[in-house]
This record gives C-alpha cells, structure tokens and sequence, in this order.
C-alpha cells in the first residue's frame, strides 16, 4: 500500500514540472500542461465560481434576512439547509447532464443551487441572532423595518452570514472542479478527462484545485475581515481571549 | 445526438448494461426515461455499492469521531490549542475532497483506504468544533455544582461536561455523516467504489444512463436521510433532558 518516500516525491515534482512546462499529451498529438493550459482552465473555474456565488448570494441573502426579520419559516430555513448537505455534487451534476443538458448555463445552475442552502441558513440564523433590544432600540429611533433590516440586522448578522458563504463557496469551488462531467472546462479536466495527461496531470489537477480553494477561503476570510462592523470585531476579539 | 464531450466520456464505459445481448429490455436500450421495472429486476446490480458506500461513511465518521474528541480533550483547559486546531482542520475541509483523494494517491495508493483517510480529514472539522461548543456551552453554575461535590477536573469532565455536551457533539455527528454520504460519491475518483460507481461509471461513463443515474443518487439521498433520522432517534434517547435546536 505504501510506497517508498523516493516514488512520492517524483510524483508530486512530475506534477509541479506538468504545471509548468507543456509536453507531450499521451496517445494524441499536440501538448498538454505548462502554465497557459494551467491558466486557461483555472480562470475557467474561477469566473464559473465567482459568478455562481454571487448569483447564490443576491438570491439567499435577501430571502434570509426577509424570513429572518420576520422571525417566519424557521423550520423552511432549516430544511433548505440540511437537503442542501444531503445532495451530491456528482449526483446533481450527473442528474443534470441526464435530464437537462450540458454547458456553461447549466453548470452555472447547478452550482448556484449547491451555493444557496448554507447562505440562505446562516443568513436567517444571523438575522435571528441579533439582539432585540438593538432591534427595539433602532424602531425607538424611528427606523422604518427596511432602516432596521439594512443598518441594525444585516451588518450585525455579518460574520454568521459570512461563514455560510465561505461553505457555499467550498460547495461551489468543488463542484466546479467536476464541470467537465457536463462539458464546461475548468481545473477538473486534468483529473475527469485524464487519458491524455497522465498521472502527472492528475496530480497536479488536483494540487491546483486545492490551492485555488484555500485561495477563494482567504479572499472570503479577508472581505468578512472588511465587512464586520468594528465595534463586533471588538466583541468577538474580547470573548475570544476570556474564552 | 449526444455533445461531444459527453460521447468522449463514455468511451470509458463498456455499454455493459446496455447490450440487449445481455438482457438489457428496450427501455434500457432507449435511454429516454427511468426504468423503474429494470431496475427492481436488477437488485443486485445496487447493494455491493450501497455496502461499500455504507462502509466508507462509517468507517470514516468513527475515525473522524475518535481524532477529534482526542483533539478536543488535549485541548480542553488548553485553550491556545483551540485556534490552532480549528485552523489546521479548516484548511483540510477547504481543500475539495477530490482533490484530496488524488493528492493522498501517490502516498497511499489507489483504493478503499485512500478514500477513509480522505473522508476522515474532511470530518475533522465539523466534529471537533462541536465537541468544542459543546464543551464551552456547558453552563458555569453545573460546573460549580459538580467542583462543590469534590469531584477533580477529570471527574468534572466525564461526569458533568461531555454528559451536557451530548447534544452537541451528535449534532456535529450528524452533520458529518449527512456530508460524508454526499461527498463519498467522489470516492469513486480514488478507486474505491461506493454509490459514485453506479453515478459515474454505470450512469455517466455509461452513455448517460439515466436509471442509474437516478439509482445512484436516490440510493445515496436516501441514505443521508436515514442517517439523519438515526441521529435525532439517538439524541432523543441519550439526552431526554434536553433538545437542542440544530442548523
């Protein structure tokens, strides 16, 4: 089962040299790897994901804070959320390719359907969190329910809304990576579609995919940096270091 | 007619299933709709992938399970521990678990055990952070009641803290098992079976076919479900006292 440390070395450095530099695609002509391959299908991923995150966020956030502040569809909110983590990827891209067809619109679909359940869940729970006495306190101040919906519940609710897009956004990236099951090219091809790459190319698909995932991770982790109100950033560091 | 990049994707399946030579019917042959009667016919065809799968989610979540409540009492009364295995638990669940399956490859091989170590990482996460809460949730006046009892701090834990942490520790469960159902389709990409194989390799790979694609996915969902029902069962019957509100 174990191989010896000297073969798994040559491994992962054939998929750094596969990333780098073009050579010669197994059993058809032409090249296959090297970075302009590399680049060409990573920002095929990148795009797909990044677009189908914010069309999972413009649609979830709203229905979450709307539900939220109305303190109505709990057990919905909650349903949403645990069918979102039974469904497979493979299994609604396979459902997809099957039933409806391949290509970019598809996949896009598809991916913005697995983004939505953590979203729309941590969105309604954030809301639900916050405070009625700030609630209160902002109608006090004569806020109308759309004032306290965007400056008291929303930025408020804003790290436990943030960490539901980070999981749609694992969601979203990982699926991707099996967007060439239904026809649309993205890191995946090196792994779905491997005949010609090889197990250099493989790996490296995979080693890229990782990477591309903990660097979506970072940018989210940074922009929820950004966007949490200062004075819960305060909070939270507080309650952190009494923990 | 099918797009090409469809067609290049079963050049990898046999057609196996689809020769009328071995009994395939005409619904099989026609591909157009779900072949509910064919598929009870072949039972069989189902339950060795069902079993692996079951396999690869069990093992995988006792696995997780066991690191993880070790984790959690090395870093119980250590708190500096806590961000530091949070983080490095993190990056493993970020990771995709297909890229995962194929990284451990040239360490671990092709196979079954790839995708437990793969699946086990995964579980890390989830399953340690609500042993965590759990913990940390334990009300301050239950914790003084059992220091009045004279109990140590290891009686404390074990008689006290992990008890109220329960309902916690199998919501974390739960949500790991649901996901691990999921994610253990793509185990098929390490070599190791499961339900991915009657997705992808009888479904996919297989000309589009569209029974087991919708076996496949159907076995698994269901699968998730019952998982979910046994927890809630569980949870019930461990700690009648109290129900706590999962997400």
């Amino acid at each position: 089962m174990t191989l010896p440390a000297a073969d798994v070395i040559d491994s992962f450095s054939g998929a750094v040299e596969f990333i780098f530099e073009p050579r010669d695609a197994i059993g058809v002509r032409g090249q296959v790897g090297g970075l302009e391959q590399v680049w060409d299908l990573m920002w095929t991923q990148i795009w797909i994901s990044a677009l189908a995150l914010a069309v999972a966020v413009a649609i979830a956030v709203p229905v979450g804070l709307y539900f939220g502040h109305r303190g109505a569809g709990e057990l919905l909110a909650v349903a949403i959320g645990n069918a979102g983590r039974a469904v497979p990827e493979l299994a609604l891209i396979a459902l997809m390719v099957a039933f409806v067809g391949i290509g970019v619109l598809n996949v896009t679909i598809a991916l913005v359907i697995l983004g939505i359940p953590p979203i729309l869940t941590n969105t309604f729970v954030g809301v639900r969190q916050v405070d009625r006495g700030a609630v209160e306190a902002a109608r006090g101040m004569g806020m109308t329910e759309l004032e306290v919906i965007r400056s008291v519940e929303l930025p408020l609710a804003v790290p436990t809304i943030m960490s539901g897009v980070r999981t749609g956004a694992i969601n979203i990236v990982a699926t991707a990576t099996i967007a060439p099951l239904a026809g649309v090219e993205t890191l995946g091809d090196f792994i779905i579609n491997n005949a010609n790459y090889g197990d250099d190319g493989l790996l490296a698909g995979a080693i890229l995919v990782a990477l591309l995932a903990l660097a979506f991770e970072v940018a989210l982790a940074g922009l929820q940096r950004l966007l949490t109100p200062r004075g819960l950033a305060l909070e939270r560091e507080a309650a952190r270091s009494t923990a | 007619m099918l797009p090409d990049a469809v067609l290049v994707l079963a050049q990898g399946g046999d057609g196996f299933v689809r020769d009328p030579s071995e009994g395939a019917t005409s619904c099989v042959a026609e591909n157009d709709t779900v072949c509910i009667g064919w598929a009870f016919d072949n039972f069989d065809r189902w339950v060795t992938p069902t079993l692996e799968h079951l396999l690869l989610v069990s093992v995988s979540v006792a696995a997780g399970f066991l690191i993880a409540f070790g984790l959690a009492l090395l870093s119980h009364g250590r708190r500096w521990l806590v961000p530091t295995f949070v983080g490095v638990t993190g990056v493993l669940y970020t990771i995709p678990s297909i890229a995962l399956f194929l990284i451990l490859l040239p360490i671990t091989g092709r196979g079954t055990v790839t995708a437990i170590i793969a699946l086990t990482l995964y579980n890390l996460q989830i399953i340690y952070r609500n042993i965590v809460t759990g913990l940390a949730n334990v009300p301050e006046a239950s914790r003084d009641a059992g220091r009045g009892m004279g109990m140590t701090g290891r009686q404390l834990l074990w008689r006290v803290e992990l008890p109220l942490a329960v309902p916690e520790i199998i919501a974390g469960l739960r949500i790991a098992t649901v996901s691990t159902v999921a994610i253990a389709t793509l185990a098929i990409f390490a070599g190791a079976g499961g339900l991915g194989e009657v997705i992808y390799t009888q479904g996919l790979q297989n000309d589009v076919f569209k029974t087991a694609i919708v076996v496949g996915s159907g076995i698994a969902i269901a699968m998730a479900v019952a998982f979910d029902a046994f927890y809630l069962t569980g949870q019930r019957v461990i700690s009648p006292w109290r129900t706590v509100r999962t997400v």
